[in-house]
């Protein structure tokens, strides 16, 4: 008996919904069976993994600070993976969003007034733009792979922070740790109470409220929007996207800012808010991880603010589960990699069935 | 043993579609059997159960009165079945002995196999070169090698897809002297085609297909042309009224010694190619698939930019430089071969499609950077009255689409638009005889009505039925275009073989136009 791939007629839509439903229910069980194998009992293990982390009011807070970022640049990633550019290097071009806003305080720490959260978020944004420019233009010059240039460039601006707060931006009070000084006032993001005391404060920072207008605002443009009509084309059907009349280049550049200036934006609201500082490790990988938000969303923007909330909770469960059960905080991103795994495998049950097929025919093969 | 095969009331289901509903012929050995029907008759499926790929659903096959199960292709050529495709499996980078050796089972001696393969091509007058390499060959040439990769197997019997689509009128020539010789040696030739002339030259016996069921099994003799299209498409096939007069209107498309270089290793680079089309006229260019016709429609369409601005001009305009968009404001309109992925989004529905080519002409489709559904859908319903797209749902997928349907729309789009230039590739590739003379009919009419109509096809009938004068292309240089009447269609075969090419080659070239 053998197992077969068979072309269905049309895209399923029901299994297009399925599929990451079917990607997580996966997940869950090879996550299961990698408890079970170091010892713990997977029924707990997996509780305290990914559902103790929803149950007080602290945690929540805490989904909403790390799901922030993440449905950020999955929004910007998701339009970009639409039209057929991938940009792979989100985790870089956070980084550089949060050094160029941080410029602010580090040279001004005196300049206080409601420009300086204005110029640091701006900032912020210019400085993803400008690290995702580099590959944009070595794809459109030279046809370089901007899968490899820009993962690359990734561990290029990564260690150029590391210089920056080892070396000239470090604080001089800070006992040689490598961190600028700790920014306060309009250095930081406005936070806000969102749910009284008595069901339990919740405080959003400006960032959460970014990440939900970006969201919104992508969805629409991809939906009603010619830009959207444009990159969609793109990237379902290159040919007729050059028949359009839709300049590739001018695409390939529209994605990178646009998904670029969003990983910038994430990267400086972190510093500016649950960081406080420019340090290296501003990122727990918010920048790759949002590759996964982003197909988990299916390519949707308002996806991908659901998505991120998902792995939002494998982040929080990474660490319940150090305290909890002492297991490395690292199982977060075998988790995170398997998901990816199974929602890509997932996919293709989207465009194909799978059908087995009985021995009969070998037999009379063999009799032929 | 009277009969080599036999298929008894086979069939074949597709989800809800019957492509062969209860099939029953025989093949004689010797004999050379013709498959005729319109695209979609069930012709190739019922040829891909023969050969293995594919399994039917109900009845049997008989191999010389024994009944058999097919069950792969491997196992069809054990049996003696041979199979030459529409569209090649070659691989451009090897030679002619390589891709040959590749097809063979188990090991073999290079230097005994190129004698082996000089030696059947000479017997069965399929000349060929065991070294040379694959890219630089025509296409007659490329089909040489399936059918000597077939004939290497000793093949009992023979299927040939569509052969003389490609070739030019003296290629197939070739090719009829070569299958007659097979048959008189006892190899059977089932023939697909749906050409009618071709199969009453050449066939002795001939089944006929409709909608997946044998509608008659006739002697080609003893039909004409009419009745054979009448059995075909089960009535008379509306002709087209061309009024061909001459009207010397304006010349609206202009080329003047437009200039490619090629954008890939095996693409043609387009040399010096002028042409002058006017208001009033059908301009069609002929010629066998891949000398240029690609890249001459990305060229005159604006997906490629020309190094000079004064190499095309639309209207008195030198528009050489500007994008698609920019010459579809200037009026002009393109459609391209390909209709799925090139021509229409597959997974858009058609009133998505609309927008593809109408975004920047169409100031009702785009309003302030939004696209209005609703200006879509009512273009997409005017254009699916006018030229008779049938479908299933109210706005379905292009892809949802049959072949002749979707053309119809992807025509459509752009005739709607009253567009003074068209261009189009390929008009009727793969559609059946009913969509295709709307297609045509719709494309003399524009011109009538003062529009300049560039048309590039390699059906030759397609062109005499509708073209006031026709080019030739091969090897990326465009004949004189003559006046219709004045062609026959020997004369476009020695066109299409290269007899304008003024190029001074060197040696190796010329003999290479001398060979094609």
């Amino acid at each position: 008996m053998r197992l077969v791939l068979e072309k269905r007629a049309g895209a399923s839509g029901r299994m297009a919904i399925l599929s990451p439903l079917i990607a997580i229910a996966l997940t869950l069980i090879t996550g299961g069976i990698i408890f079970a194998l170091r010892g713990l009992n997977p029924f707990s293990a997996l509780y305290v993994f990914f559902a103790e982390p929803l149950t007080t009011s602290w945690s929540v807070e805490q989904l909403i600070v790390k799901a922030t970022p993440l449905a950020m640049i999955g929004a910007g990633l998701a339009v970009s993976y639409m039209a057929n550019v991938w940009n792979i290097g989100a985790e870089g071009q956070l980084t550089a969003g949060a050094i160029l806003g941080s410029a602010v305080p580090v040279f001004f720490p005196e300049f206080q007034s409601p420009l300086t959260l204005v110029l640091m978020l701006a900032l912020g944004i210019a400085g993803g733009m400008a690290w995702a420019s580099i590959p944009a233009f070595l794809k459109n010059r030279f046809g370089a792979n901007e899968i490899l240039t820009s993962l690359m460039l990734v561990y290029l601006i990564q260690l150029m922070l590391d210089w920056l707060v080892r070396g000239p931006w470090r604080d001089p009070k800070g006992y040689n740790f490598p961190k600028t000084i700790a920014f306060t006032d309009w250095q930081l993001l406005p936070q806000f109470q969102v749910l009284p005391p008595s069901i339990g404060p919740i405080y959003i920072n400006l960032g959460a409220i970014f990440a939900v207008a970006a969201a919104v605002a992508l969805a629409f443009m991809m939906g009603r929007t010619l830009k959207g009509y444009e990159l969609r084309v793109q990237g379902i059907a290159p040919r007729a996207g050059r028949f359009s009349g839709f300049p590739r280049e001018k695409t390939v550049w529209f994605c990178f800012l646009l998904s670029g200036g969003l990983a910038g934006l994430a990267g400086i609201c972190e510093v500016m808010s649950t960081v406080g500082q420019l340090q290296p490790g501003i990122s727990p990988g918010y920048g790759f991880t949002a590759i996964i938000v982003a197909f988990l969303g299916r390519l949707n923007p308002i996806g991908a603010l659901v998505a991120a909330f998902a792995l939002a909770i494998s982040y929080l469960g990474g660490e319940s589960a150090q305290v909890a059960l002492g297991i490395s905080d690292k199982t977060a991103r075998v988790f995170q990699g398997i998901l990816l795994f199974y929602i890509l495998a997932c996919d293709s049950l989207i465009l194909h069935r799978l059908k087995f097929i009985g021995r009969r025919p070998r037999l009379a093969e063999a009799e032929a | 043993m009277d009969y080599l095969l036999e298929a008894l009331h086979v069939t074949k289901v597709f989800g809800s579609l019957k492509a062969n509903d209860d099939v029953t012929l025989k093949v004689k050995p010797g004999e050379i059997h013709a498959f005729l029907g319109e695209n979609g008759a069930g012709k190739s499926t019922l040829v891909k159960m023969i050969y293995g790929a594919l399994q039917p659903t109900s009845g049997e096959f008989r191999w010389m009165g024994k009944t058999v199960t097919i069950p792969s292709p491997a196992a069809a050529r054990k049996l003696g079945v041979g199979m030459v495709f529409q569209h090649f499996s070659l691989f451009e980078a090897l030679t002619v002995a390589e891709n040959i050796a590749l097809a063979m089972p188990g090991a073999f001696d290079m230097r005994k196999l190129s004698g082996r393969i000089a030696r059947v091509s000479r017997d069965y007058g399929l000349p060929l070169e065991p070294s040379a390499v694959v890219a630089d060959l025509s296409v007659g040439e490329r089909q040489r090698i399936e059918i000597v990769r077939c004939l290497l197997q000793e093949p009992k019997l023979l299927i040939m897809d569509e052969p003389t689509a490609v070739l030019t009128p003296q290629e197939a020539d070739q090719l009829f002297i070569t299958l007659q010789r097979l048959a008189s040696e006892g190899c059977a030739v089932i023939y697909i085609s749906h050409r009618l002339e071709e199969v009453k030259r050449l066939c002795h016996n001939v089944t006929i297909l409709r909608h997946g069921k044998v509608v008659a099994n006739v002697d080609p003799g003893r039909e004409t042309a009419a009745s054979l299209a009448r059995l075909m498409v089960g009535g008379d096939i509306h002709v087209v009224k061309s009024a061909r007069e001459d009207r010397r209107g304006a010349a609206r498309l202009k080329l003047d010694r437009l200039r490619l270089p090629a954008d890939g290793p095996f693409a043609v680079e387009l040399r010096n190619i002028s042409l002058e089309v006017r208001a009033g006229e059908v301009v069609a260019i002929a010629g066998v698939a891949g000398n240029g016709q690609q890249e001459l429609f990305d060229a005159v369409s604006g997906e490629r930019s020309l190094a000079q601005a004064a190499m095309l001009v639309i209207d008195g305009k030198p528009m050489g430089h500007d994008g698609v968009n920019t010459r579809r404001n200037a009026g002009a309109a393109f459609v391209p071969e390909e209709r799925l992925g090139h021509g229409a989004v597959p997974a858009f529905t058609l009133s998505q499609n609309v927008v593809l080519t109408r975004h920047s002409s169409d100031a009702a489709l785009v309003r302030s950077g939004l696209v209005s559904s609703g200006g879509a859908a009512g273009v997409s319903e005017r254009i699916v009255r006018d030229f008779d797209v049938r479908k299933g749902k109210p706005d379905p997928e292009a892809r949802s689409l049959s072949g002749g349907n979707l053309q119809k729309f992807v025509v459509g789009r752009e005739l709607d638009r009253r567009p003074g230039v068209l261009v189009i590739n390929q008009p009727t590739w793969g559609v059946d005889a009913g969509a295709s003379a709307t297609i045509r009919q719709a494309i003399v009419d524009l011109a009538r009505q003062g529009s300049a109509v560039l048309v590039i096809s390699q059906d030759l009938d397609e062109i005499f039925e509708i073209a006031d004068r026709i080019a030739v292309i091969s090897r990326g240089e465009l004949s004189e275009a003559y006046p219709a009447s004045g062609l026959t269609s020997e004369k476009i075969g020695l066109l299409m073989a290269g007899a304008h090419e003024i190029r001074q080659t060197s040696g190796k070239e010329t003999a290479h136009a001398a060979r094609a």
